[in-house]
């Protein structure tokens, strides 16, 4: 399948002492969505950037859409949208103006161009609000209309730099749905960069873990959670027991281990959870341990993370990915 | 042509943005006639002073209120590139294929048109108060060099916002140079009675080839002296575009 994005040994320095991407690589396939995942300040944006054309490699290259980006920057700038981090909405103009002053700058106009913009406008239901000035828009509608203005000139290749955050959790969902779509129904290419790992992992086709302008890990997000061995046990006990005896009592059990007992809660892990779970509860019962409740789970991208990443995944941004914080 | 096509739609996109700002367009049309009216009452007695060419002290100071203006409503086009930055509008047009100097002559041909119509108002209004201009093609060359030279100072002013990126900054700018330049130069005062060494100033200061190539233009005097300063000010113009084009560049290099 041909590569609608090969990236080689990017680095990126600012002055002398800030290197923001330390030799990063990867490849998309054409017609996928391919994740960038990490913290704040790993690295995405600056890659976003400079596959963009907006900022300059300080080492290696990258093609896009089969282009270099930095020797045929024009023909890039052609074949790409991009929705950066930072919203591109003019407020002091309506929505469809600026989705035809988008569509002007690709060459585009005439009626063709107006009934893009019409098209573009409905599909991401902004047809009402389409004359109105975009500064009297939500925060979801401004996304849409940056995602209508990205797409205007019916892109090979869209670039989304944190599309969701700071969208409310019914916003995002739909969000989702719509980028989802790009991808089944238009044979768009996506390179997706978030720092929410549900959003990773319920977008993207393949992901890549950035960190300190590296690429530390790399695959299908399945691929990722089977590399960590085995299921997640959690058991909340009645009584917290701190002295050994949980320790104890779970020695003899086959199939479990990185054992650690935090108060009332005891965290496992197991080869296979379903059938780890009976014999941890007769081992805890017969050593007179009472059981509140117990689940089992599947290794999650936040501990995927944990694992590749060399510094906590900020706490802040995985209560928000629940969406229990907005 | 994409070139021209590019320049024309965003100077459409500035006009639209400029004609949503009622206040702003009324304070830009009025504070011109106050300070016409305001120095022509303050300094009506110049005349007098021996040596003193005009027996008009409006119609000396017209064009000088002219320039003055258009250097002003001109020169603080660097604050809304700044918010045009901050709100990721300029990242959003460089990723697409324009080139850059349309980015920067849309808001250029917006900003002159602003300038012809302060110019217009003013002119008409020394009219009415007493003024006589010779020569109507030298009022448009008048108005011309008004816009040339608020050009180069608009251009100067966002090359500025794009290496500094601070509204700070370009105010400091602005500040320190646009009011100094416009004393520094004919505008109020007829430059052989200025100090000796203000006239050594002036003589480089673009500021003051437009205003005594617009006063003289007006008038219907030497065209050999309003040519000479036209070709300075179309010099130092594409100086300022130069500055601002390039500035594109080192903001996209430190991107």
């Amino acid at each position: 399948m041909a590569l609608a994005i090969e990236a080689h040994d990017l680095v990126k320095t600012y002055g002398a002492s800030v290197r923001a991407l330390d030799g990063l690589s990867f490849a998309v396939e054409a017609g996928t969505v391919f994740g960038l995942l990490g913290p704040n300040g790993a690295g995405k944006s600056t890659t976003i950037k400079i596959l963009t054309t907006l900022a300059v490699p300080s080492a290696g290259g990258a093609r896009v859409a089969g282009f270099d980006v930095v020797r045929e920057a024009d023909r890039v700038r052609a074949a790409i949208g991009c929705v950066a981090q930072k919203s591109g909405v003019d407020l002091e103009a309506t929505g469809r103006e600026n989705v035809v002053l988008q569509g002007q700058l690709y060459g585009m106009g005439g009626r063709a161009l107006r009934e893009r913009a019409d098209q573009l406008l409905h599909r991401f239901g902004l047809g009402d609000a389409a004359d109105r000035m975009a500064k009297g828009y939500s925060g979801g509608m401004q996304r849409r209309l940056d995602i209508a203005m990205g797409l205007v000139h019916r892109p090979q290749v869209l670039f989304l730099d944190e599309p969701t955050t700071g969208l409310d959790p019914e916003v995002r969902a739909d969000m989702w749905s719509e980028i989802s779509r790009l991808v089944d129904e238009d044979g768009l290419t996506i390179l997706l960069t978030t720092h929410y790992m549900d959003e990773a992992d319920q977008l993207a086709g393949r992901l890549a873990i950035v960190e300190r302008g590296r690429i530390v890990a790399e695959g299908t997000p399945e691929q990722l959670k089977g590399e960590l061995h085995g299921d997640a046990i959690h058991v909340e006990l009645r009584e917290a027991h701190l002295d050994g005896r949980v320790q104890a009592a779970l020695a003899g059990v086959a199939g479990i281990g990185e054992l650690v007992v935090e108060g009332h809660a005891l965290h496992a892990r197991a080869d296979h959870g379903a059938s780890a779970v009976p014999a941890v509860l007769a081992a805890l019962d017969g050593a007179g341990l009472g059981v509140a409740s117990v689940t089992v789970a599947r290794p999650s991208l936040d501990d995927v993370y944990l694992r590749y990443a060399g510094r906590a995944f900020d706490r802040t941004d995985g209560a928000a990915q629940n969406g229990g914080a907005r | 042509m994409t070139f021209l096509w590019h320049t024309w739609v965003m100077t459409v996109r500035h006009v639209m943005r400029l004609i949503r700002q009622p206040w702003y367009i009324a304070v830009t049309l009025v504070q011109p006639i106050v300070w016409l009216l305001l120095y022509g009452a303050l300094f009506r007695k110049a005349v007098e002073i021996p040596g003193f060419k005009s027996d008009s002290y409006i119609e000396f100071l017209a064009p000088g209120v002219i320039v003055m203006s258009a250097l002003f409503s001109s020169g603080w086009g660097g604050m809304a590139l700044i918010d045009d930055l901050n709100r990721g509008v300029i990242d959003r047009f460089l990723v697409t294929p324009v080139h850059r100097a349309p980015l920067i002559l849309g808001r250029l041909v917006q900003a002159s048109i602003v300038v012809v119509v302060q110019s217009v108002i003013i002119v008409l209004l020394a009219m009415a108060t007493g003024a006589r201009f010779a020569s109507l093609p030298g009022v448009a060359v008048l108005i011309l060099v008004a816009a040339m030279v608020g050009a180069a100072f608009g251009a100067i002013s966002y090359a500025i916002a794009l290496l500094a990126r601070r509204e700070e900054t370009v105010i400091a700018v602005m500040n320190f140079t646009l009011l100094p330049l416009t004393f520094l130069s004919a505008g109020f005062m007829q430059k052989d009675l200025m100090p000796g060494w203000m006239q050594r100033v002036a003589d480089f200061n673009p500021v003051n080839w437009a205003v005594e190539a617009g006063r003289v233009a007006a008038a219907g005097g030497d065209w050999g002296f309003v040519g000479l300063r036209v070709l300075l000010l179309a010099g130092f113009l594409a100086l300022g575009l130069a500055a601002s084009t390039s500035a594109f560049r080192a903001y996209q290099r430190s991107a």
